[in-house]
């Protein structure tokens, strides 16, 4: 009788915290509702089963339990029911991934306007670089990063050259305006992920990840890592704040290109340098 | 599989009852035996038979308590790391520390002690007894299968004692970072963690070749495959996975120690560490994500084919009822573990590998959904009109059904690909595998062993004290994981050694941290009570009858209980049933021996052989 009685308390507890307690997600400020939508649809399908089960076992300790006089019914099989339960939940199952795969066609599929932008990430932080008039990222290499070329633009890439580079842990993104995060990490993975966008995805050194989305609300939002990369891996924070046109042009217009940035240190005599070393810039372009 | 060997019963019956005019001798006959008798080790002092002991009994012992003693320091490790993420205030532990002990309690857990204890406690034990044989097919290979996984529990504690402490790459032991400075223990400490994983799976495979080989070639005469007990089907098909699986992370292992230790670059691209341009170029970090990953998916089946079978058991004899459908169980069983090789990379759907990819693991780890749930069908329709005793065994086996049906139903949420996007790297993940994979089958091991401790001792386990670690066991640990899941919505990530002012985590996210890791101290505490009587019924506990629970299955059919060496006297048994002939209309007890002879039970209308 406990027992029977605890399974089903612990079921209704259960349903009573899910709808009642404080816990939930925040507010969605991208495009991507519809992961809420396919949470939800699959909370309703388990949930179902969840309670059914659960009240199916606190039945059966209450209604059979041991009686020295009684028998227990002698049925090894009954095919027909075993068969339609397997179809049952094999139409339950599909009716869970068939959302599941159109969202994450849209999830795979970068729209063409979206805007690129390169997140940067280290042992511990964030850095990011927008691609500036050209609309165009320049390529980069691990082995030019040093002081005066913190992201490893090439230097012969005319892309790079007007790109904006944002060293300051902050992002600024425009309103309803579809991005492509370009992932670069020069260490250890990580994993670029504000929680109110519900996107996410790792960042392996060696290769450029990605993924979309469209900012649908203003804000000030906090970036976390999201994929262990050592000691500081709890601290690596950062922010991301969504602005309405005119804000975002105040602060676009702040940062600095990385042209102009390398002519404020002086070391265009450096770019000279480089360029003389042809052979291995090329092998480098491929690599990117 | 029985059907056929049904029919050659008949046949043999037919042409018995040619040769002899004698009729019951016919109906008990069963084939010849195909192999000579086993030869057996006997050991002559006292260290060969308790330290090098090549008897399976003696062996799944040694291996079930070396493995509980290193997951007693898992959970301590977990009472440290909870009570820094509910008090950091405390300034308990440095994140370098806290990462170390995350590190140690997932590895020793999942494989030192999960694994350790099914395969190497469990399978040793109940697979000669099960299948009437009288020990494993090469005792002595058995043996230093045991000591391998000795030595390599003493090298992986050894970590705690080098310079730089153990590993604290997580779990999963992710390059770049787990081999590069920005991770404690990057030097020795990996190092070790990766010897004793290879020392592990060495010694693993001299076991696991036991196991099967044992199963397919020592079983009693007329122990068709079709009826042996899923117990065994369990173990049976774990081991085989982890034939196919332990590889897989074997090469990784090697491949990173190489990587480590000489500089080659199978998983070390070209990369920056705190500053420094390190000398590596061209390896692939998600290449090891990969072979991790195929190792580690089916090893989640490798520690839960064995808790389904064990369960299935358990719910059978203490329903007093047939198990339901044992040729599905079976095939569901054979089933997902072959699909368990076709799913790992739903752990990587954001790791950066092909996103395409996502649309062919999401669909293959939902399939499996289908015979898992069969499963769980099966089980609950175990219960229905069954005679059911609340016994230990039988609280456990319920308190796993709510579990398992708990932390199942939230893996449809992250195996479906799209779900999986905002809730991975959340504690999302972590309250559903610890459900799944951790309390789930820790409720079995206890069930399990509530059950056959008769069999290893000769006494009873004390009830009472059962009942109160069972309750606070299994409501506690409800209480742990399931609000956990929660926090995973909100968006806590894990490994996070500290959630400082979040802005959108409220203050209320932080007081569940604190109810959680309350729970964690009380239900860590109600094992200590678990040990207290795991020790002290070995002397003071009320003697077991010779088959205390009225099971079927053989190993409690043996002439002496606890069985001696050889396990079964002069003549090995001979099976003519199934092991789940419990409440047979027309027999006179409500449960009948495998061994019991047809031409015993005359009356007994069986419809399953």
């Amino acid at each position: 009788m406990i027992v029977a009685l605890s399974i089903f308390l612990i079921t209704v507890g259960s349903i009573a915290f899910h709808f009642w307690s404080p816990w939930w997600w925040t507010e969605v400020a991208s495009n991507w509702g519809n992961m809420d939508d396919t949470i939800i649809l699959t909370f309703w399908i388990t949930g179902v089963v969840f309670v059914a089960i659960c009240f199916f076992v606190a039945y059966c300790v209450w209604k059979f339990s041991y009686n020295k006089d009684r028998r227990a019914e002698y049925k090894p099989e009954d095919k027909k029911l075993e068969s339609r339960l397997t179809w049952a939940t094999a139409i339950g199952v599909a009716a869970l991934l068939a959302p599941g795969l159109v969202v994450w066609n849209q999830y795979v599929t970068v729209p063409d306007n979206a805007y690129k932008v390169e997140v940067f990430a280290y042992q511990w932080g964030w850095k990011y670089r927008l691609p500036g008039d050209d609309n165009i990222l320049g390529k980069t290499d691990i082995k030019y990063i040093n002081d005066d070329n913190p992201f490893g633009l090439i230097l012969e890439d005319p892309n790079g050259k007007d790109d904006l580079l944002v060293d300051a842990q902050e992002l600024h993104l425009l309103l309803d305006r579809p991005v492509k995060f370009e992932l670069r990490t020069i260490d250890v993975l990580h994993n670029f992920y504000v929680p109110q966008f519900r996107g996410k995805m790792d960042m392996v050194p060696g290769i450029v990840t990605y993924y979309w989305l469209t900012p649908t609300r203003t804000g000030d939002f906090e970036v976390l890592c999201a994929e262990y990369c050592g000691s500081g891996h709890y601290a690596m924070r950062g922010r991301v704040i969504v602005d309405e046109e005119k804000d975002y042009k105040k602060w676009e217009a702040n940062q600095i290109t990385f042209e102009k940035m390398l002519a404020k240190n002086k070391k265009n005599d450096n770019l000279q340098l480089v360029k003389k070393d042809k052979l291995t810039i090329k092998k480098q372009k491929n690599v990117r | 599989m029985s059907d056929e060997y049904e029919h050659k019963l008949e046949a043999k019956s037919d042409y018995a009852t040619d040769a002899s005019s004698v009729s019951s001798p016919d109906l008990d006959a069963v084939p010849e035996a195909e192999l000579p008798d086993q030869e057996l080790y006997h050991s002559h002092s006292w260290w060969t038979t308790y330290v090098f002991s090549q008897d399976a009994k003696y062996i799944g012992i040694q291996y079930a308590l070396t493995a509980v003693g290193t997951g007693l320091l898992g959970l301590v490790l977990s009472w440290l790391m909870r009570i820094q993420l509910a008090f950091p205030g405390l300034g308990w532990l440095d994140p370098a520390a806290y990462y170390q002990f995350v590190t140690m309690h997932g590895m020793i857990m999942v494989v030192y002690l999960l694994t350790a204890l099914f395969l190497g406690g469990f399978g040793n034990l109940l697979i000669p007894l099960m299948c009437g044989a009288r020990d494993m097919a090469f005792p002595y290979v058995n043996m230093l299968s045991y000591w391998a996984f000795v030595v390599a529990v003493v090298v992986l504690l050894a970590s705690f004692f080098v310079p730089g402490g153990p590993t604290g790459a997580g779990w999963t032991l992710y390059p770049p970072q787990a081999i590069t400075a920005g991770t404690p223990g990057s030097d020795m400490g990996i190092i070790l963690m990766l010897v004793s994983l290879i020392l592990f799976v060495a010694g693993f495979t001299m076991g696991g070749l036991n196991y099967i080989i044992t199963v397919l070639q020592l079983r009693a005469r007329g122990m068709t495959l079709m009826r042996l007990p899923l117990t065994i089907w369990g173990i049976f098909t774990a081991t085989v996975l982890a034939m196919f699986a332990f590889p897989a992370l074997l090469v990784g292992c090697l491949m990173m120690t190489l990587d480590s230790l000489l500089g080659t670059s199978f998983f070390m691209p070209a990369m920056v560490s705190l500053g420094e341009t390190l000398t590596h170029e061209g390896g692939s970090p998600i290449l090891f994500q990969h072979l991790f990953w195929f190792f580690g998916h089916p090893e989640v089946y490798i520690v839960a084919l064995p808790a389904f079978g064990i369960v299935s058991d358990l719910l059978s004899v203490h329903s007093r009822k047939t198990i339901f459908g044992y040729r599905m169980m079976v095939w569901a069983i054979v089933g997902i573990g072959a699909l368990s090789f076709f799913v790992w990379a739903h752990h990587m759907y954001v790791s950066g590998m092909n996103p395409w990819f996502g649309f062919f693991f999401a669909t293959t780890t939902l399939i499996i959904a289908v015979p898992t749930a069969i499963k769980v069908y099966n089980w609950i329709l175990t219960l229905w009109r069954g005679n059911i005793q609340l016994s230990l065994p039988m609280l456990f086996s319920l308190g796993f059904i709510v579990t398992f049906l708990n932390g199942g139903l939230t893996g449809l949420f992250l195996g479906n690909v799209t779900v999986d996007v905002p809730l991975s790297d959340t504690y999302f993940v972590v309250a559903h595998f610890h459900m799944v994979m951790g309390i789930a089958p820790i409720l079995v091991i206890f069930g399990a062993i509530y059950h056959w401790y008769p069999l290893i001792t000769g006494r009873m386990m004390n009830e009472t004290l059962g009942k109160i670690h069972f309750w606070f066991t299994f409501i506690g640990s409800y209480a742990i994981y399931f609000p956990m899941h929660y926090q995973g919505f909100v968006g806590v990530p894990r490994r996070y050694f500290e959630i400082y002012d979040s802005p959108y985590i409220d203050t209320s996210t932080l007081l569940l941290n604190k109810f959680i890791t309350i729970a964690v101290l009380i239900v860590g505490a109600a094992q200590l009570l678990f040990l207290y009587n795991l020790i002290t019924s070995a002397r003071l506990g009320k003697k077991s009858e010779k088959n205390p629970w009225k099971a079927c299955s053989l190993e409690w059919q043996t002439p002496q209980m606890p069985p001696e060496h050889g396990n079964w006297g002069k003549e090995l048994p001979k099976v003519y049933r199934w092991p789940y002939d419990f409440s047979v209309p027309g027999a006179k007890e409500d449960y009948i021996p495998q061994n019991q002879p047809p031409s015993e039970i005359i009356g007994a209308k069986v419809e399953k052989t």
